[in-house]
């Protein structure tokens, strides 16, 4: 009895530590997603935790001082004296007030005391200007001002999907049947291509960028979609291959056997029983490499280039980031948009991606 | 085995490859030429982009494999292979392999990779100051970032195996892997953002300033700490990794063992040195080896938070600058290359792992 109530205090902890790590974890993407839906203007004034409750100057009372005050002087308001610099920091007041000026030059003074606040403000015209596209007011040369719609993320969002969805598939499928060799065909050189294989895990991609931006433009591959996916195919297999032959290769090897026995070709024999099989191995090496396509900066920075028309949703964020460095607004809403798609596919394929992990790679 | 009749079969074998190979090309090529020139609809578009995409490299695969049928055993045998592994090879060789060598052949040159230098470029990364400082950096995060990624990973691991929201702490913790690293610059511009006065918008400014300290730089002017805090950003957003494969092996400790161990009178510490860390030693050693690598090609985390400026400049960031900004073939080779010999040891422990779990 004294050993499970001391079991049951213990859990107490641990759930305390983890929540504090958790509470840490989760504050930096939920100060973006608040960020992301506050006026532009209050962004950049306010911290996003301000939307709490707080303790904060709120005005209650606004004095209007002679027209004719010297700011030189000293100034006299309840009979506390004040300088001009002190009221524009805002002066405490022996009663714990704080004075600051409403306007300096009209001489109103505001009277503030702290009081429970909550900077509550929403809006959703971040996100709105990020998916239609910004307005931007052009002064024309004639004097009228014409209102331009810049462009919107949905172009973007659709060439990103066009670009992760193949550069997934194409990856994990050829790294499935290098896998199924490696594993179970004998063949001459197998050892060294593997080896070779594993070593490639560590070339730093950007090793490889100015030759292949070479040949691309010998075979003019630059900026298609084709291109773009070769590379990704190229610099995701490694990995994929690595985590394929660790599953594959824990197959039973009865099951080949028997189904050489009945005649079948390795062809069927992959199709057939080790595809359906490396399912949830797929699907967390695939998870994988469609957040890595998905997210990835550098790649399509270098392959595809500029032109809008091809544009994935990283460079538009980055762009805008780097332009346009002062729209945090924009930046936050953009950033947001970006993440959901990948969130969205890891919360909902969560449940194969662990299996898959527990198949791969935990025996040993 | 049967041999063929000579006379009848080479000629189906020969029309056979040909036609696969002529239906490959042709197919492909008007697949790659109406998405580059054709003018379809947006959505069209994608879908045909999409759906060629997906099939078309199994159709390859499956293409071949006729042909191949109908060649005789001997045959079958070794070319059913070469398809196999062949398209990755290929890829691997063309994209990786190759552009490595001319990488390591570009090292030993000078900066119009000209004339021959042998070993000047290395002596010079290992003396130069801020090449020193990039290798010193890299140090830094794996020493810091690596091994916080793991002893936290093992660590939520550990605790979330025995808390009551085991599956909620996990996706929280997981979560970040799914940002890409610009959204992560963006996130962590808002927690160390600095500005002069009282009124901060980064959070851990606004802590400082409410507890009555100066407002840091962070990123920038806070030297050396600057790098620490870039590490942070690893660390946070790698940690999920680690976890979710240490929980996994955890799940595969046997509970009889454990039980046994408390009968026994061991205290859960001694627990977890003795039995649980030896029993997941696999899954430590794999991880460890995905992470350090990761981190020793870490690049985008410092090119987006500081662009390599403020000493936070790691091999990668100083490789890309040598490279495409001062056009310095042979530094930007020589220091791609001090990066592989790095991970050569880590790669070696592993294929030694392989062998022993009698893969090779």
């Amino acid at each position: 009895m004294a050993k499970r109530k001391r079991r049951k205090s213990k859990k107490w902890i641990v759930n305390l530590i983890l929540a504090f790590i958790c509470l840490i974890w989760i504050i930096p993407t939920f100060g973006l997603l608040v960020s992301s839906f506050r006026p532009a203007v209050n962004i950049l004034q306010s911290g996003w935790w301000e939307v709490f409750p707080h303790k904060d100057y709120a005005t209650q009372d606004t004095i209007t001082l002679p027209k004719d005050t010297d700011l030189r002087e000293p100034i006299t308001i309840n009979g506390e004296t004040f300088s001009d610099d002190q009221l524009r920091e805002g002066a405490i007041t022996k009663d714990g007030n704080r004075l600051i000026w409403e306007n300096r030059r009209a001489r109103t003074v505001n009277v503030q005391d702290k009081s429970l606040k909550m900077d509550t403000e929403f809006t959703t015209s971040n996100y709105e200007s990020v998916l239609t596209g910004k307005l931007y007011k052009i002064q024309q040369a004639d004097g009228t001002v014409k209102t331009e719609k810049g462009q919107g993320m949905s172009k973007a969002f659709m060439n990103t999907l066009i670009v992760s969805i193949p550069a997934t598939v194409i990856p994990v499928l050829i790294a499935t049947f290098a896998s199924y060799a490696f594993a179970w065909l004998r063949f001459p050189m197998r050892k060294t291509m593997f080896i070779a294989v594993i070593m490639l895990l560590v070339v730093p991609l950007q090793v490889a960028l100015i030759p292949i931006m070479k040949d691309y433009t010998l075979l003019g591959l630059n900026g298609t979609y084709l291109g773009i996916w070769i590379v990704h195919t190229g610099f995701g297999l490694p990995l994929t291959i690595y985590f394929m032959y660790s599953y594959i290769s824990q197959l039973p090897k009865d099951l080949f056997e028997s189904a050489f026995m009945d005649g079948a070709s390795n062809f069927t024999i992959f199709t057939k029983l080790v595809l359906p099989l490396s399912i949830p191995a797929i699907a967390s090496i695939g998870i994988f490499q469609f957040l890595w396509v998905w997210n990835d900066y550098l790649i399509s920075l270098i392959f595809i280039g500029t032109q809008a028309d091809v544009q994935v949703m990283s460079m538009r964020i980055a762009d805008m980031a780097g332009s346009r460095g002062s729209d945090w607004h924009l930046l936050t809403a953009a950033a947001f948009i970006s993440m959901l798609m990948p969130l969205t596919v890891f919360f909902s394929l969560q449940k194969f991606f662990v299996r898959g992990l527990l198949g791969g790679s935990v025996k040993g | 085995m049967r041999t063929s009749v000579p006379g009848v079969k080479p000629l189906r074998i020969i029309l056979s490859t040909l036609l696969v190979i002529i239906s490959n090309a042709m197919i492909h090529s008007m697949f790659y030429i109406v998405l580059r020139d054709g003018n379809l609809p947006g959505v069209i578009n994608a879908v045909v982009a999409i759906l060629w995409g997906i099939f078309g490299v199994y159709f390859i695969y499956w293409s071949f494999n006729l042909a191949i049928e109908q060649y005789p055993d001997r045959w079958k045998q070794k070319m059913i292979p070469i398809l196999f592994v062949g398209p990755a090879v290929a890829l691997l060789a063309w994209l990786l392999l190759v552009p490595t060598i001319r990488t390591l052949y570009m090292s030993f040159f000078d900066s119009t990779t000209t004339n021959f230098v042998g070993f000047a470029n290395y002596v010079e990364v290992f003396t130069n100051r801020i090449l020193l400082g990039a290798l010193r950096n890299n140090l830094l995060w794996v020493v810091f970032g690596a091994t916080a990624c793991i002893v936290l990973g093992l660590l939520i691991a550990v605790l979330a195996d025995r808390s009551s929201f085991e599956k909620l702490a996990k996706s929280i913790i997981f979560m970040p892997m799914a940002i890409s690293f610009v959204a992560a610059g963006v996130i962590w511009k808002f927690i160390y953002f600095y500005k002069p006065g009282t009124e901060q918008i980064g959070l851990l400014n606004a802590l400082l300033v409410s507890l009555g300290f100066e407002p840091q730089a962070f990123t920038s002017m806070f030297q050396p700490w600057n790098n620490l805090f870039l590490i942070v950003i690893l660390i946070w957003m790698q940690t999920g990794f680690a976890m979710v494969l240490f929980s996994a092996a955890l799940k595969g400790v046997p509970e009889e063992l454990l039980e046994a161990a408390r009968v026994d009178g061991a205290g859960e510490t001694r627990i977890f040195f003795k039995i649980i860390v030896p029993f997941i030693s696999g899954t430590i050693l794999s991880v460890s080896t995905t992470i350090v690598v990761f981190t020793l090609k870490i690049f985008d985390v410092v090119m987006v938070m500081t662009g390599g400026q403020y000493d936070t400049e790691v091999v990668a960031t100083q490789f890309y600058r040598q490279f495409f900004m001062y056009r310095n073939a042979g530094f930007g080779s020589t220091l791609a290359i001090v990066l592989l010999i790095c991970v050569i040891p880590v790669i070696w422990i592993n294929l030694r792992q392989f062998k022993k779990q009698g893969g090779f």
